[in-house]
């Protein structure tokens, strides 16, 4: 247990300090929320209406665009080997990194979303549901993501090849993540869809590390 | 004799004209120097500052309510020149840029990396302070306003730039970047200031800076100009204190690169010492 304390505050340090890029992911999806209605117009009714799902686009990217530091960073100064062959399972290492990653890089996202509904006109109700429908959500995406992450750094491929990898595996996780946060904008059930995302993130935690732990094991040489 | 000098030289006395101009640059360029004049400065400057910022809050405090937006038209006395210091300070910046890049100045990059926090926080309670007004007199805390929007890309930018200040651990490097992106996004000013005349749509055109004259009554014009200078005032006791904060963070870094440069060369010198006799044997 204490190794995963020490990797988590290891990496949460690393990810804050300069150099690190779990900010510049906040920074990213304030930009992306923005440029938005640059595209469909000042019309604040209508970004009332699209709010949702313009967070939710915009954390999905934000999120995305941070994944390939979670294990290239380690691979280049050669402590992935060392996690690779210590005593803890890899699996659990994998998780571990995992959730420092989301503390690090997916917390924030949530914490500025407020900032940005008020950009986009949405009133508490309809923030409180996008914040805690992400809240949910985020998790998946971090932990689905992660496989993508470690395909990459076993091929030696970052960036584009990360998104065209991971963004298909996120499409369930959006729709349902939207979903919820609508239905409970307009009153509509909110329970149904919004177990259907826990349940994605709990899924995602399962086989997320599995999945890393076996292309890292493969991969790497 | 510097005129007599011009007349028979010219060349020559455009060359010395240059060579005393470069004199104190560099007097200035000295780190120490530096140090040593601010904090000689430093408390005269925030005693000023303080004194400028109360009278400006008394006479903003007793400035006559609008006949239209009643008391909330005090709000601009801290709006309108956070606003103006948040296009002003990126226009230092961008000095401070030609001076990393054209002159190589020393200081130029420490003030443009110690102005880009002081401008984002300006530009961030501009923001703040105008939602704060807009709301009772638009009924919404945000509008997707030209000019509000031009304000809200610089406060963007402002965080990109610090950003890519700490994304690079070696500030004369990260200092040419952030230079380069500086002078970049000096196009966003004009821009901010011209947007209320091609977008004229719900914010209100520019009423003090324009042609004509200002607009504004005379009594809402001084605590205006004097909360704008209080507020000026502040930025050069804010830059110059976190300017000298980043001289001596520079020093001890380069101290600590020194000691750690000192341990491994030990640590390199003892092992030699243990592996020559091994080889020699």
């Amino acid at each position: 247990m204490t190794a995963q304390a020490a990797l988590i505050r290891r990496d949460i340090r690393i990810a804050v300090r300069v150099g690190g890029g779990a900010l510049i992911g906040v920074l990213f999806f304030l930009t992306v929320v923005v440029l938005m209605p640059f595209a469909v117009g000042p019309d604040l009714a209508l970004l009332t209406r699209l709010g949702p799902a313009i967070l939710w686009l915009g954390a999905l990217l934000a999120s995305l665009l941070t994944l390939d530091r979670l294990f290239m960073a380690d691979h280049e100064d050669g402590s992935l080997d060392l996690i690779v062959m210590s005593r803890t399972p890899l699996e659990l290492a994998c998780a571990t990194k995992a959730l420092a990653h989301w503390m690090a890089a997916g917390l924030p996202l949530i914490v500025a979303t407020p900032v940005l509904g008020l950009l986009l006109n949405l009133d508490t109700r309809s923030t409180a549901a996008v914040a805690l429908t992400l809240l949910a959500g985020t998790p998946s995406l971090t932990f689905t993501g992660m496989i993508g992450a470690a395909l990459a750094v076993t091929l030696h491929r970052g960036g584009l090849l990360l998104a065209v990898l991971v963004l298909p595996l996120s499409i369930p996780v959006l729709i349902f993540g939207v979903a919820a946060s609508q239905a409970a904008i307009s009153g509509l059930s909110f329970g149904a869809p919004f177990s259907i995302l826990c349940a994605l993130s709990l899924v995602s935690f399962v086989v997320g590390p599995f999945a890393a732990a076996a292309s890292l094991r493969h991969g790497l040489d | 004799m510097i005129k007599r000098n011009c007349n028979l030289e010219p060349i020559a006395c455009e060359a010395n004209r240059d060579y005393q101009e470069a004199m104190t640059l560099i007097d200035l360029a000295n780190p120490s120097k530096f140090l040593s004049l601010t904090a000689r400065v430093l408390p005269w400057l925030a005693a000023v500052t303080a004194i400028v910022l109360a009278i400006g809050l008394y006479q903003s405090a007793t400035a006559p309510d609008d006949y239209q937006q009643g008391a909330t038209v005090k709000i601009m006395f801290v709006h309108v020149p956070n606003a103006w210091l948040s296009m002003l300070v990126w226009g230092v910046m961008s000095l401070a840029a030609l001076g990393t890049l054209v002159w190589r100045h020393p200081l130029a990059d420490v003030a443009a990396k110690a102005a880009a926090p002081i401008g984002a926080a300006f530009t961030f309670l501009a923001l703040v302070t105008g939602s704060l007004w807009g709301r009772p007199m638009w009924g919404t805390y945000w509008e997707w306003d030209a000019r509000l929007t031009s304000v809200l890309i610089l406060f963007l930018m402002y965080l990109g730039l610090i950003a890519l200040w700490r994304a690079v651990e070696d500030p004369s490097r990260a200092a040419r970047a952030a230079a380069v992106l500086t002078l970049v996004g000096a196009i966003n000013l004009p821009i901010i200031k011209f947007s209320v005349d091609w977008w004229n749509t719900l914010h209100q055109p520019a009423s003090v800076m324009r042609l004509g004259g200002p607009t504004l009554d005379r009594a809402f014009l001084v605590p205006l100009l004097m909360m704008a200078a209080a507020f000026s005032l502040l930025f050069v006791t804010l830059l110059l204190a976190a300017m000298r904060n980043e001289i001596l963070r520079r020093r001890l870094r380069s101290l600590q690169m020194m000691q750690a440069r000192a341990f491994s060369s030990e640590v390199d010198a003892g092992s030699r010492e243990k592996t020559v006799p091994f080889g020699a044997a």
